[in-house]
């Protein structure tokens, strides 16, 4: 026995595919998907919060090593990073406006162009990894840091132990970011494969405005990261 | 509303029991009351576990030599005790399986707001718990539930990586349900019916569900940083390489703080609804008891260093968080006055449901008050890390939580099961649970202030008697935790068929059928008035009188 | 969630872009400055206004017809400062003792 009189809910409306059993209106339903996405993002902000807690002590016990470790790291790169990603937070609003005013071509367009600018942000961080892998500053039993000044203090040398912290730091931070990046890749493959069959219209595109909130949020959380670590005391 | 006749076997009603019938449409069900039962089975399991292992801890106290088992084992027993019982049983109990049962239907709701994640939180809590089983299965953990390092990174050899990735998992769930529930509360309310006007129990678990969403992520990254320092030796805890320790405690402690508070403000919103139902009186200061709900939640995240005043923080820090910690007793001690209050002059019944309250009001204001005598500096460099402590949050966890969360198990138990347990083997499981629990739980008090150091397998001559006690008490409890599910499994099928409203209780989960249909309301409720309206239930052969305000 | 009026949402969207492609530029130039205490701030200054310019714009919170996003962001932001804060109040006065 199923309960199909529901209050307020149009013959069509009810038919509608999309709209779940045990929603009002198709509002309440995106209301919700919207709503529990963004309860999701701020379990994400926390998740990293720690690691930024971790990062600021550390910073602030051991400024000059970790300003010699993040003189070794390539704040170009970081940089041009931080341009992609901005790049791709554009093209996915532009996605989403594509959505709503029923453009099917620039939809999947940008929704390409997003995931290219994705793959280009794990590829220069690829050729970053590669180079710290080269330079022995990956944390563990190979890790060497002799000899480094200390910005701004010339003839005083960073701490290597203290510097294999900041390493950790950068390699846990900007890996789990990656990471949340890949998935963000897998999420945006299964929207452009929607997107394909055109199932998305301008009443209803509620999977590429979450998949659009998950994108900058990864996007925010770089926008700290590159100050953070690619410019501790960059001007001595 | 049928009612069933009172035969052995009543002609069954379609509920969301016997809708479908089969392995799969069990396992693959979106129905949140279906899913509660999944966890109810869940959660019993592991409870059972857990208890297991406080048997054997309390089997070794009975005779000061360290002669049952040895140090490293005795390690784990602890360990594993608390690992289980904290995040397979206390987190996950009240939440997610009365929460997820009752929180559609007390707002008029057809289901949560999202039936598929909310399977997917049992999911995840299943495969968390199988991951913690093997890891127990094939050595275990032997850091204490708190794995604090450098033990943990570095010197230990135990299944560490396993455990925490188990409670990574079941962590996940636990975010899953609290962001079920917070979007549920705030989008599916049936017309009508207001913040104000919602039971407290569904403000107890929109606390609940903020520090869910809010901490777990913190244990979260602490766990992944822990699982990569054992694996990658990578050192950020590690004072070698100039790492703190003592961050892993900043870090651990901020979630495992205001996860006592999961653990606790479901019960509390459990005993406002018995209280309310057995006193036949509106909860005395509705507001005041829901803003507290929300106040505890967020002040629970103030004090986390309270449980590192002796770790090495600096003494400042300490004088803070020991203030703190005082302000945080503050609205659980508001509660404790409104349920009083609400006693005053009501029409006290004294059936099982509230006996588990009555039990919770006194078990709990001791283990709060307790909590306040550790919050003193003073006090708490003598009594950390000895029995005294285990005892206080023994008295609020088993004392507070559990009581309640039986005493909800009792007064829903109809509801859910559309049978009535009986009231007389009830009752005495109630006495027998409140006898056991204090004999075991107060000698510890008193051996803690006499020195007794927790974690211990050995100790004095002296304090033997006290185990003794305690052990004893221990038993006596287990029986007690025995009877319930003996004759709630038993009147599941010989059990009188239960009325809709056994107890005639207000809320709108009254008004479904004892059992639910799947989809909990045929037209969607319109409320139009105030919770606990008691005095128009009450009132004989009187139309429901809507109050405006 | 409510399409945009139609004075075209993209001309706002080109000038976030713009403004956050500069302020990385800014950021990058001024860490190149000895701003001597003041690197950090306005390192981190710069960095919120473009995760606000993001989240206002790109995420649509400006423009939300409910305050309840605002109230999650904010929940969430005061939260993550409690815990930079209050592990400060230990590790900044512990030199103290």
């Amino acid at each position: 026995m199923s309960d199909s009189t529901v209050v307020g809910l149009n013959h069509e409306e009810q038919h509608r595919p999309e709209l779940l059993h045990h929603f009002a209106d198709a509002q309440q339903q995106r209301d919700s998907s919207s709503f529990g996405m963004w309860i999701f993002l701020a379990t994400e902000v926390m998740f990293f919060g720690g690691l930024f807690c971790a990062y600021l002590i550390y910073r602030g016990w051991y400024f000059g090593d970790f300003a010699a470790a993040s003189k070794s790291i390539d704040a170009r790169l970081g940089g041009a990073n931080t341009a992609v990603l901005i790049c791709s937070s554009l093209t996915v609003v532009l996605a989403i406006w594509a959505a709503q005013t029923s453009r099917r071509a620039l939809l999947i367009a940008m929704l390409i162009l997003t995931m290219l600018f994705g793959v280009t942000f794990l590829g220069i961080k690829g050729i970053e990894y590669k180079a710290k892998f080269d330079e022995h500053h990956v944390p563990g039993a190979s890790f060497s840091f002799d000899h480094e000044e200390i910005p701004g203090h010339p003839g005083q040398y960073a701490n290597p132990r203290h510097a294999q912290i900041f390493f950790s730091l950068y390699f846990i931070m900007t890996g789990l970011h990656a990471l949340h990046m890949i998935i963000g890749l897998g999420l945006f493959t299964w929207l452009l494969v929607m997107a394909w069959r055109g199932r998305f219209t301008p009443e209803y595109y509620t999977p590429l405005e979450m998949g659009g909130l998950y994108w900058h949020f990864v996007d925010i959380v770089w926008i700290y990261l590159f100050p953070l670590l690619y410019l501790i005391d960059r001007h001595a | 509303m049928s009612m069933a006749t009172a035969t052995v076997q009543p002609v069954e009603r379609e509920n969301y029991l016997n809708k479908h019938y089969g392995v799969g449409s069990w396992l693959f069900t979106t129905d949140h009351k279906r899913i509660a039962l999944l966890y109810l089975i869940s959660i019993t399991f592991f409870f059972f576990i857990g208890g297991f292992f406080a048997l054997l801890i309390r089997l070794e106290l009975l005779t000061p030599a360290g002669d049952l088992v040895q140090a490293d084992s005795y390690n784990k027993l602890f360990t594993m005790h608390g690992m289980v019982m904290v995040f397979f049983f206390l987190i996950p109990s009240i939440p997610a399986v009365l929460g997820n049962f009752l929180v559609p239907l007390m707002i008029g709701a057809k289901d949560l707001a999202f039936p598929r994640i909310n399977l997917l939180s049992w999911y995840l809590y299943i495969i968390g718990g199988i991951m913690m089983m093997h890891c127990m299965l094939t050595g275990g953990v032997d850091t204490g539930w708190t794995f604090y390092t450098p033990f943990s990174t570095a010197f230990t050899n135990t299944k560490i990586v396993e455990a925490g990735l188990a409670i990574f998992v079941a962590g996940f769930s636990s975010i899953l349900t609290g962001l079920n529930f917070v979007v549920t509360i705030h989008r599916m309310r049936a017309p009508g019916m207001t913040w104000s006007r919602l039971p407290l129990f569904i403000w107890a678990h929109y606390a609940t569900s903020i520090i869910q969403i809010l901490g777990t992520p913190v244990i979260a990254i602490t766990i992944v940083l822990v699982a990569v320092e054992r694996t990658l030796h990578l050192g950020i805890f590690d004072p070698k390489l100039g790492g703190d320790p003592l961050l892993f405690q900043h870090l651990f402690w901020f979630y495992s703080h205001p996860a006592v508070y999961i653990m606790i403000l479901p019960s509390m919103g459990i005993v406002s609804e018995i209280i309310a139902c057995f006193s036949r009186k509106r909860i005395f200061g509705y507001s005041f008891v829901a803003f507290s709900s929300i106040a505890i939640a967020v002040f629970g995240f103030l004090v986390w260093a309270h449980h590192m005043f002796v770790a090495g923080i600096s003494v400042y820090a300490a004088l803070i968080f020991s203030l703190l910690s005082y302000a945080v007793a503050v609205p659980s001690a508001v509660k404790v006055f409104n349920w009083t209050a609400t006693l005053y002059k009501g029409s006290i019944r004294y059936d099982a449901p509230m006996l588990y309250a009555f039990g919770f009001l006194g078990l709990f204001t001791i283990g709060g008050l307790t909590g306040l005598f550790l919050a003193c500096l003073g006090i708490d460099v003598h009594v950390t890390d000895t029995y005294f402590v285990v005892a206080h949050f023994h008295y609020i966890m088993v004392g507070g939580a559990l009581m309640g969360y039986l005493g909800g198990m009792h007064f829903w138990w109809p509801k859910i099961s559309g049978r009535l347990y009986p009231e007389g083997w009830a009752r005495l499981a109630a006495l027998i649970v409140f006898i056991g629990f204090n004999l075991t739980f107060f000698p510890q008090f008193i051996l803690g202030y006499v020195g007794m150091p927790r974690r211990y397998y050995q100790y004095p001559q002296e304090f033997q008697v006290l185990n003794v006690l305690s052990t004893a008490g221990a038993t006596v409890l287990g029986v007690g935790y025995l009877l319930p599910m003996i004759y709630f499994l038993w009147s599941m099928r010989y059990g009188r068929p239960a009325p809709d409203n056994p107890w005639n209780a207000a809320g709108l989960e009254w008004k479904t059928p004892s059992p639910p249909t799947t989809f909990n309301f045929e037209t969607e409720p319109v409320v139009t008035w105030e919770a606990y309206n008691y005095e128009e239930l009450d009132a004989p052969h009187k139309e429901e009188v809507p109050v405006v305000r | 969630m409510s399409d945009h009026s139609q004075s075209s949402p993209l001309k706002m969207y080109f000038v976030v872009w713009g403004s956050l492609l500069l302020g990385t530029l800014l950021t990058y130039e001024a860490a190149l400055l000895d701003l001597g205490r003041f690197n950090a701030a306005v390192a981190l200054t710069i960095a919120t206004t473009k995760a606000l310019l993001v989240a206002l714009f790109f995420m649509h919170i400006k423009g939300a017809h409910e305050k309840l996003l605002k109230l999650v962001v904010i929940s969430t932001v005061f939260f993550l400062f409690l815990l930079l804060v209050l592990s400060m109040a230990d590790y900044g006065t512990r030199a103290w003792s």
